[in-house]
């Protein structure tokens, strides 16, 4: 272990652990959570590498309290993230949104099972993807980020935490449980070489400070407790000053603002993965466990010379609307596997405006798409 | 407590003497300083103030002894006392207070 | 899709001065009120005032500056408090404030951090929270107002109101039992349980001032008026009312056992510091049994 407490080396680890080391390396020194499969790992290994970094884990009494003290300790000043599953990532919601209002960067991960309800504790689903996106009540706009592999749930954890700490907003890793549990080689690399972001503090004194006033960027500096700066944070619709406010006008230009920061910068913030999209005819959309089955499709498929291609959706919200507007103009169909359904499908569908086709492969929960599932549907449009 | 004589150290004894401040405006005529003053310092005020309240009004100069009840009851911040001068304790006063 | 907004009118600077330049610095403790919010939200005869008074007086009292304390809040009328301060407050969501003061006082023990809020916040939605925050010992300073029913939404029934009392969802007189919050508190783990009103405002300022120098988790019941949703359902009367009625039906009894003191519709309210002990905290613990283990000694 390095100083910085970044296991640099070659690990063979689950997803969970993965996204654990992650969090470690991006900064994280509070942990709050409560037990859940398929994420309770993620706990365990905070529970017990959080302290060797001088960092705090505690199990809270559920997950609304959980997700409560990651904002409490986000405004404390420390970097703090939660992990749930579907149950308590329903709990989560009400304090999601308060994370969302107060502009409070921290990360929750969500590895997926089979839902609704208590469903399907221990196998895979991708069900929670619009509860993501429009779960918690009001008007907002969420980064959320689909890992497909332990070595993404590393690296994506990472990235998860510097979008969080840029745009100050809560920031949601939808894991499934099939990359939570699944173990492979993860490479975590020297502590240097780990690109770390924190919030911008203010620059002025506190005289005159305007907590919620932002520059161009739409994201204002963040002032912590204790730092003197003596700002009031409200889940209450508030003006620059942080002060309460009542009117239709005040309400227009924050909420408007929390959605900009985030639409004016889908460029910088989406990640799409581009796999054999080269002059395709049919184009497989597909995110997180069910990516990995879609690109052994794609490779059968092209090794037998049809035109297929599959994007890997990294980031799921925003979700990348342009991308899919091009490449519809120029194919046949999408093809979009999910372990649900039907919720990235509609996107596509939206997206896509009519100019090509789009045929969802759900599945309920429980289990994964086979390679032929897909193949076969791409085969329809390119027999 | 009753007290027969004027206390024999009665002269190393003095009373503090409280000047009042009351913000009229921001009062919202509770009358929880007016009730509670321990020296009945206090009244209703015949006038209504900006808000449509009756604020309180020193009826007795010189009574208010600076025990800053009043300010520390008030719920709208609309009242205080600093301490003005110390009146030495006299026979009078001993009678006034083993009254009550 | 196209967008057509709506224009955005910008954040009002010169108004906000003008408020800050009249309404501000009027009275001494004006320094420890946020500059233009006051006057606050608070109906006429509401206790909530006076409590927040009372804090601001028992930080002149300790001395502890602004800027070494925090408060956070649930929702309701008392969670209101939190932004009326003139420090870094926090008004969370309803029955969340503990969880949240959790995570801030965990990750800043050097803060002095004190939870505000009501009995319908802290101890229905929030119950949760609350027993298990005394359990841990979390160090944090605890003051619920208690006015027997949930203010901020017109008036309903609370898990503290007592039988037979009305409320707008008992209007027959509530059937239900209510908790006596001192024994709760105490049961779940509290290190220091007092329960005053807000005609006891010196002892009240005398009892905060006394949780900021102990480290855990402090409870400190305040029985307030709440004229509106209380006092004249229930026949007591305006928030004046009320405050007669504690001063002539008020017992004051420290030591108390906290099993003993529940309040009945109309009957004795026994006020005082009713325990006090000593009891390693979350952090301390924390910190002894884990985090030194993996401490570098500085070389
Ligand atoms: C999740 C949720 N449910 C309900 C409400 C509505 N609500 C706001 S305040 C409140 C009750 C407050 O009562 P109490 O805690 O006793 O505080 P008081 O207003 O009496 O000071 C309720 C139910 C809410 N804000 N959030
Ligand atoms: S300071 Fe004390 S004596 Fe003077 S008016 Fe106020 S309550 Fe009465
Ligand atoms: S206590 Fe304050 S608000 Fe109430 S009557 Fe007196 S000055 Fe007015
Ligand atoms: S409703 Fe009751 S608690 Fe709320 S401000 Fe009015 S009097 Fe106070």
């Amino acid at each position: 272990m390095s100083d910085s407490g970044i296991l640099t080396g070659e690990y063979f680890i689950n997803g969970d652990e993965a996204c654990a080391e992650g969090a470690i390396a991006a900064g994280c020194r509070f942990f709050a959570g409560y037990p859940i499969t398929p994420a309770t790992e993620i706990a365990e290994r905070m529970a017990r590498r959080l302290p060797q970094v001088q960092g705090i884990c505690i199990q809270m009494e559920d997950e609304i309290a959980s997700m409560a003290a990651i904002l409490g300790a986000s405004w404390g000043g420390t970097k703090s993230m939660t992990a749930t599953s579907g149950p308590g990532f329903s709990l989560m919601m009400e304090n999601i949104g308060l994370g969302m209002m107060t502009e409070t960067p921290c990360v929750i991960v969500n590895i997926m099972r089979g839902g609704p309800s208590t469903g399907l504790p221990t196998l895979v689903g991708q069900a929670d993807v619009m509860q993501a996106r429009w779960g918690s009540h009001g008007d907002y706009e969420v980064i959320a980020l689909s890992p497909s592999s332990p070595q993404e749930m590393f690296n994506l954890t990472i990235e998860a935490f510097n979008l969080s700490e840029i745009y100050r907003l809560p920031v949601l890793i939808l894991g499934d449980e099939l990359v939570g549990h699944m173990s492979e080689k993860v490479i975590i690399p020297p502590s240097d070489q780990i690109h770390q972001v924190s919030r911008v503090r203010p620059s002025q004194s506190p005289d005159g400070y305007l907590p919620f006033m932002a520059g161009d960027n739409l994201v204002p500096p963040m002032a912590c407790a204790g730092e003197g700066y003596h700002v009031h944070v409200t889940g209450l619709t508030h003006d620059e000053q942080g002060y309460p406010q009542t009117t239709a006008q005040v309400h227009e230009r924050l909420v408007r603002r929390l959605a900009d920061k985030i639409r004016h910068n889908t460029s910088k913030i989406i990640q799409v993965e581009e796999f054999e999209t080269a002059n395709s005819e049919v184009m497989v959309v597909a995110y997180g466990c069910t990516s990995r089955t879609a690109r052994e499709a794609v490779q059968i498929l092209r090794s037998e010379g049809k035109k297929v291609g599959l994007l890997r959706l990294i980031t799921l919200w925003p979700f990348p609307e342009e991308r899919i507007r091009q490449v519809a103009q120029g194919i046949k169909a999408f093809i979009v596997p999910e372990i649900n359904y039907g919720q990235i499908a509609y996107e596509v569908e939206r997206c896509s405006q009519g100019r090509a086709e789009t045929v969802l492969l759900p599945l309920m929960g429980g289990a994964i798409h086979t390679p032929e599932n897909i193949m076969e549907a791409v085969k329809e449009y390119l027999p | 407590m009753k007290f027969w004589r004027l206390p024999l150290d009665a002269g190393s004894h003095s009373i503090p003497i409280g000047e009042l401040h009351i913000i009229k405006d921001r009062c919202k005529g509770c009358g929880f300083c007016i009730e509670f003053c321990p020296n009945q310092v206090l009244k209703e005020a015949p006038e209504f103030n900006k808000k449509g309240y009756h604020p309180p009004l020193v009826t007795k100069q010189g009574e208010c002894v600076n025990c800053n009840l009043c300010e520390i009851i008030c719920p709208e911040f609309a009242i205080y006392s600093v301490l003005k001068e110390y009146k030495e304790l006299t026979a009078e006063d001993i009678a006034g207070y083993s009254k009550k | 899709m196209k967008i057509r907004y709506q224009p955005i009118v910008p954040f009002d600077q010169e108004g906000f001065n003008r408020l800050k330049d009249e309404q501000h610095g009027l009275h001494p403790d004006d320094q420890y009120l946020k500059p233009g919010r006051i006057p606050h939200i608070w109906c006429p005869g509401c206790g909530l005032g006076v409590v927040l008074n009372t804090y601001i007086n028992a930080l002149k009292m300790t001395g502890i500056p602004i800027d070494r304390s925090v408060v956070v809040s649930g929702i309701g009328c008392t969670g209101r408090v939190a932004g009326y301060l003139n420090m870094d407050t926090y008004h969370t969501t309803h029955g969340r404030a503990i969880p949240f003061a959790t995570g801030l006082s965990l990750t800043r023990p050097d803060l002095s951090v004190t939870v505000f809020s009501g009995d319908g916040d802290l101890f229905a939605i929030g119950g949760n929270h609350f027993i298990h925050a005394a359990r841990r010992n979390v160090n944090l300073k605890v003051i619920c107002v208690n006015n027997f029913n949930y203010g901020m939404t017109g008036g309903q029934v609370a898990p503290t109101t007592p039988v037979s009392a009305r409320t707008t969802t008992t209007p027959y007189g509530n059937s239900e039992a209510s908790f006596n919050l001192p024994y709760l508190a105490h049961a779940s783990g509290a290190v220091y349980v007092a329960r005053w009103t807000t005609f006891h405002a010196r002892q009240l300022v005398n009892a905060i001032a006394e949780t900021f120098s102990i480290d855990g988790f402090t409870f400190i019941e305040v029985i307030a008026p709440c004229p509106v949703g209380y006092g004249r359902p229930n026949k007591i009367g305006s928030g004046l009312d009320e405050m007669i009625y504690y001063k002539e039906n008020s017992i004051v009894q420290n030591g108390a056992d906290p099993r003993n003191v529940d309040i009945a519709l109309k009957g004795k309210i026994v006020v005082g510091k009713f325990s006090e002990e000593k009891r390693p905290t979350f952090l301390g613990e924390y910190e002894e049994k884990i985090l030194k283990k993996f401490r570098r000694t500085e070389t």
